[in-house]
């Protein structure tokens, strides 16, 4: 039987992602990939898979799986979610081995938007231009390209757990700073004044969000020579100003080109950051050079690539009590 | 205003700007650039995208800085006239302009004031030119459309365009790769696909390729639909 995890009752935005899809925007082809990708990278991590591999990605809420493999090992990352096997809380940010049958729920999470299931060995499903990462719009990659459904189930490469020890990291807390901004490519289609608005005003997170972009609440940014802009390429973390004055950040679903004029751009260290503020949370930006940018993402892309350094063993004395068997169920 | 413009988008990402308009020199010296940084193979650059009026870079902060990248380009946009090659192609597509495919066609008939024959022979007469893939996989923006044909756009948008469909908007062309929701209007369709995922040419279409629709009656459309997709890509592939 095909090693599976079966998603007995998802999410309602579950999708499988990876850390995205290169080189193919040329054609129309979005990023896609992790919404926090620090996060999936931990998840991997916890699970011994290589950074770059394909996980469970979900919005709000996890939701309930079932093991149909020998043995599977797991690992919630994202924020502080609440994980239970069989009716029995586990901790986070930490991987747990589990049996045929066994069910885990994931629930909610008071500091996050984004979580992450990681899955040793990760899935056994063709990549779709060179990554496995979901684009909804475009129904390409992960499970045909969609939602992961009710009854939904998603093989596996691996049929056991690993042998290695579980592993466990302590997540630091999100720094609530402001957001970088690099200005441009299109600052010009603003006055001075309406980017100093821009930069003093406290925006909100609005409920209208999902993978391809986040709009906020706040004044309107009158554009100086109109709002439509010869179509051009466009990257997650552009800040585009639509017709009605209100920005909107770009996001990994985001297309590959747009019409509206781009004020700004949120710096690669600090998207994830932005991407898992929950409605109604305040947030600023702040101004910086592209030379300073480009210096923190340096430092970034090192930070994700040491993420291995800060997950250690859970030492044999320090795992949980052994896990109470499966219900039989009836039938 | 002084062009080419070498502007930021964020720390990993730039675009290189030739102008503020459409028109095929200001695109033809975005397809060349494009040509000339990827026959360059710069390891700091991880992907290109052309679109109407620039070039967007997309590089390694790590490995090259913003200053040096603009300054290695400025190198390359000396040669990027000689290494232009003959990469793009002219295509001649097929469309079959009749129900139960031009959904559209009489209600474009009545907001121009023309007749169905009249915008048939209006979109089969034009040369466009794809200016960009983008919006969604393999979707070519296509420019030249008569003004005759310029149309507002559907109030409602549909919820689903078929794939192959061949659609007007705007000042804008197209031709459907993947089902989607469009406002643009439908008035005929192609056997072609511009999008087969699993094909070994994915991507029928590339920026700078040259494009005429042809008009084709049922029963050729039935026998192009019914052949092999390499089969009727040598159909419709004209040499320039």
């Amino acid at each position: 039987m095909t090693p599976a995890l079966v998603a007995v009752s998802p999410g309602p935005y579950v999708t499988i992602q990876d850390t995205g899809r290169r080189g193919w925007r040329r054609f129309g082809i979005a990023t896609a990939g992790a919404m926090d990708i620090a996060s999936l990278i931990f998840a991997n991590s916890l699970v011994g898979n290589p950074a770059d591999s394909a996980g469970l990605e979900f919005a709000h809420v996890g939701g309930e799986w079932e093991v149909a493999a020998t043995s599977c090992r797991i690992a919630v990352t994202g924020g502080d979610f609440t994980l239970s096997v069989d009716g029995q809380k586990l901790p986070n940010w930490q991987s747990h081995s589990l049996r045929r049958g066994q069910r885990f729920i994931i629930g909610g999470a008071p500091d996050a938007v984004w979580g992450y299931i990681g899955i040793a060995g990760s899935f056994d499903i063709p990549p779709r231009f060179g990554s496995l990462a979901t684009h909804l719009r475009s129904r390409l990659g992960g499970l045909e390209g969609g939602l992961i459904k009710p009854g939904d189930s998603l093989p596996l490469a691996a049929a056991v757990a690993p042998a290695a020890l579980e592993r466990r990291v302590f997540p630091r807390g999100r720094p609530n700073w402001p957001f970088r901004i690099v200005l441009g490519p299109q600052q010009d289609y603003f006055d001075p004044a309406s980017i100093e608005t821009f930069l003093r005003t406290t925006y909100k997170v609005t409920h209208r969000a999902d993978r391809m972009g986040t709009w906020l609440d706040g004044p309107r940014i009158p554009h100086a020579r109109g709002f439509n802009v010869v179509s051009d390429g466009i990257v997650p973390g552009c800040i585009q100003i639509p017709g009605a004055g209100v920005p909107v950040v770009l996001l990994k679903d985001c297309q590959t080109h747009g019409g509206y004029p781009k004020l700004a751009t949120v710096i690669t260290a600090d998207l994830s950051r932005f991407a898992q503020l929950k409605p109604g949370t305040p947030l600023r930006f702040a101004c910086i050079g592209v030379e300073a940018a480009q210096a923190i993402a340096v430092k970034y892309h090192a930070r994700l690539a040491g993420i291995e350094h800060w997950v250690e063993d859970v030492a044999e004395e320090a795992r949980p009590p052994p896990q109470v068997e499966p219900l039989q169920r009836q039938g | 205003m002084y062009y080419p413009r070498f502007l930021p988008l964020g720390d990993t990402a730039l675009s290189v700007e030739f102008g503020d308009s459409i028109s095929p020199e200001l695109n033809q010296a975005v397809v060349d650039l494009d040509l000339a940084v990827r026959a360059a193979k710069l390891e700091s650059i991880t992907e290109t995208a052309p679109s109407y009026r620039s070039l967007l870079i997309c590089y390694e902060p790590a490995l090259m800085s913003f200053d040096a990248l603009v300054a290695a380009l400025r190198g390359l946009m000396s040669l990027a006239k000689q290494t232009a090659s003959a990469t793009a192609v002219a295509w001649s597509v097929p469309v079959l302009y009749e129900p139960p495919f031009a959904d559209d066609l009489p209600d474009v008939a009545r907001q121009l004031g023309l007749s169905a024959e009249a915008i048939i022979g209006l979109h089969t007469g034009a040369a466009y030119r794809v200016y960009m893939l983008g919006f969604a996989p393999g979707w070519p923006y296509l420019g030249g459309l008569p003004e005759a044909l310029h149309t507002s756009r559907k109030e409602t948008p549909r919820a689903q365009v078929p794939i192959g469909a061949i659609v007007i908007g705007g000042v804008q062309a197209g031709i459907v790769p993947i089902t989607t929701p469009s406002g643009w209007h439908i008035i005929g369709q192609t056997p072609l696909r511009p999008f087969e995922p699993d094909g070994k040419k994915p991507f029928l279409f590339g920026a700078g390729d040259s494009v005429r629709f042809r008009r084709v009656d049922k029963a050729e459309f039935d026998v192009l639909s019914a052949l092999s997709p390499e089969a009727l890509l040598e159909m419709v592939r004209t040499e320039r």
